[in-house]
């Protein structure tokens, strides 16, 4: 990765430079070290107050305080207890969960056991996406590895303390990141999400107290522990400790993982680590938390990056997705791309999601088509509120994000659809013409050949003309002129 | 209560096997239709009724878990199952457009199977190869960085080996 200087890897701390196959490698990077070090000192509070300092929170997108998360758990008195790690990355254009658990996947194993050993639990579940087959082979031969080393299973290093993982395959549904949705799909049925409380600490996997946390969260939790809660919360910002790990892609020259400290601003990761907006184009929006988040504009560029200054911005943390647009991208179908996909994966079981997100979807479309007025843009803004605040879980709550973000930060962009019925971006297939210029074209047939409806007629060597009517806007046209004589209206 | 099956005995067999092979647990419902799908390519009714039977649970409760869950199919795929990403990276690069090539060449629209089972095309929701943007998965072999142009050379390419095999 380029611009090395910028950025810092604690959760990525091993990928690329071990071999996730072979747990010696892990070892000689001080594998396993911390959860020894934690089973030695037999302090499960100690351990538990160590990960509260350190200001860890949930890289799963809420970034809810992971000590105080465990603490709840290891509070409430069970037979058995559970660990889950969520790896059901569902996000459209992250694929930092999937980097961990491919490249250091011993990592997740062992904060696991450490999880395990402070809530005071003996089992552990991984519920993982059945599309990710190499994540899934690396952690099925971790586990065996670390079995056989006896650093999973009974009696681990010999000081009485039981832990095993399994792995359990979710099955292609966005809501199931939802940590009572995931509970429910690995126990068989649907993942549909209830309401909470009970939290999964009181009533989880099979109603016992379960913890879970996000695969990137559990991989900062051995480097906290060997390298103390004092070196962690030095890094970022007063109420975001440590990195965050983004999946940079969109109209940007360098596109893959990064990880960064907090509080870096997101400037200095689009220009100076991103290498800046692809073919020159000017800069549009960045858009952060996947359908939850919203799209940022250049009055953001310099805000350091940080859980709550995202929130205020409208948009949030996500588990970290963040695709660059550049002026060709159209804010309006942008919210309807990701309304689209709302509707698809809402489960269904409430009102507000199941039928507010497809109103949403169809008062944007109607937008986009240039039937929109006026009216319809105060439905979107009343529509998004009301969603946020009777959805049933955080799908729902924040599936409207996209949708309000765009119309604070684009407003004029969504007027120009309804009033002038023009597409500044020129995306909307509606709101846009093709034609000829007469002067620029020389009458090769080209275009008319390209053309798979036969709707540009002309006789050879005379300019052509386009019938608007038969039209279907698919551009096939332009990229055959030779002579630049074809532009979009 | 009885229910006519008209799958064959050796793939219901089978099915009990994989029921079986997790003790016919209801918890592990998932599991088993991930491999029942793995074994038969897709979930057909009668199969569903099957390990409906097997595990002591309603048929509608199996139906509702495999409809809920966008992974199981019902309908068989192609030989050659086309998936285009429908991811932001991929869509902010275009993918729409080689959707509609897709759909414009081999007449099909998203979800379906051709009438002579080459292929099948479905849009799915980021494979995380967002560097490669806009992706189209024949398979298990992953095409990048696609323009519009090059969907035809794809859809050649398997046909001519569809026709040779």
């Amino acid at each position: 990765m380029e611009n090395n200087k910028k950025q810092l890897r604690i959760a990525l701390r091993n990928c690329g430079f071990i071999n996730p196959e072979n747990i010696e490698d892990y070892i000689a990077h001080s594998g396993y070290a911390a959860l020894a070090s934690v089973l030695e000192t037999n302090d499960p509070q100690a351990t538990i107050d160590v990960i509260k300092k350190s200001g860890l929170r949930g890289r799963g997108g809420g970034g809810f305080p992971t000590g105080l998360k465990w603490e709840i758990a290891s509070k409430n008195h069970a037979d058995q207890k559970y660990v889950v790690c969520n790896a059901d990355e569902g996000d459209p254009g992250a694929f930092m969960d999937r980097s961990i658990l491919e490249g250091d996947p011993h990592s997740i194993l062992e904060a696991m056991a450490i999880n395990g050993f402070c809530i005071g639990a003996s089992k552990g579940l991984i519920y993982i996406r059945a599309e990710y087959p190499l994540a899934i082979e690396r952690l099925l031969i971790a586990i065996k590895q670390a079995e056989e080393a006896g650093l999973l299973g009974r009696n681990i290093f010999g000081l009485g303390f039981n832990f095993d993982i399994e792995l359990r395959y979710g099955a292609g549904a966005f809501v199931c990141g939802e940590e009572t949705a995931l509970i429910h799909s690995m126990e068989g049925d649907r993942g549909e999400p209830t309401f909470k409380p009970p939290f999964p600490a009181q009533s989880g996997y099979l109603g016992k107290p379960t913890n879970v946390n996000n695969v990137e969260t559990f991989a900062n939790i051995p480097v906290i522990i060997l390298k103390g809660w004092e070196w962690f919360a030095s890094i970022g910002t007063e109420k975001s400790k440590g990195t965050k790990v983004f999946a940079l892609a969109g109209k940007i020259d360098n596109v893959g993982l990064i990880e960064v400290p907090m509080g870096i601003t997101l400037r200095e990761v689009i220009y100076e680590i991103g290498g800046g907006i692809k073919d020159d184009r000017k800069f549009k929006a960045v858009q952060t938390g996947g359908p939850s988040g919203g799209c940022l504009t250049e009055k953001f560029l310099d805000t350091p990056i940080d859980y709550d200054n995202l929130i205020d911005a409208g948009s949030m943390m996500g588990s970290g997705g963040m695709i660059v647009m550049d002026e060709d991208d159209c804010m309006v179908s942008v919210a309807k791309f990701y309304l689209d996909f709302t509707v698809e994966e809402s489960c269904g079981k409430c009102s507000p999601c199941r039928i507010g997100n497809k109103r949403l979807y169809e008062i944007l479309d109607k937008i986009t088509e240039g039937k929109g007025t006026m009216e319809d843009l105060d439905h979107l803004k009343n529509l998004s509120k009301v969603i946020k605040d009777t959805a049933l879980c955080g799908l729902g709550q924040t599936s409207p994000n996209p949708v309000l973000s765009t119309i604070e930060n684009f407003w004029g962009e969504y007027v120009y659809h309804v009033v002038d019925k023009k597409c500044p971006a020129g995306q909307c297939k509606a709101l846009k013409s093709y034609i000829i210029n007469p002067d620029l074209c020389i009458g090769c047939t080209a275009c008319a050949r390209a053309c798979p409806v036969g709707a540009i007629k002309g006789e050879k060597k005379m300019p052509h003309e386009i019938n608007q009517a038969n039209c279907i806007k698919c551009g096939a046209c332009v990229e055959k002129c030779k002579f630049n004589a074809i532009s979009i209206k | 209560m009885s229910v006519k099956i008209h799958i064959s005995q050796k793939t219901r067999t089978k099915i009990e096997e994989i029921c079986e092979s997790f003790s016919n647990n209801t918890g592990e419902l998932i599991n088993v239709l991930h491999k029942t799908q793995d074994y038969l390519g897709y979930l057909p009714a009668e199969a569903q009724e099957v390990i409906a039977q097997e595990l002591g649970i309603s048929t509608a409760k199996v139906y509702g878990v495999v409809s809920f869950y966008s992974f199981f199919t019902m309908i068989p795929k192609g030989r050659f199952p086309i998936s285009i990403c429908m991811g932001t990276a991929c869509y902010v690069r275009g993918a729409e457009r080689i959707l509609d090539e897709f759909k414009h060449l081999l007449k099909l629209n998203v979800g379906e199977t051709g009438a002579d089972g080459l292929f099948s095309l479905a849009s799915l929701r980021c494979v995380g190869a967002c560097g490669l943007a806009p992706v189209v998965l024949v398979g298990e072999k992953v095409y990048g960085r696609l323009a519009t142009d090059d969907v035809r050379n794809i859809v050649e390419e398997y046909q001519n080996v569809g026709f040779t095999v």
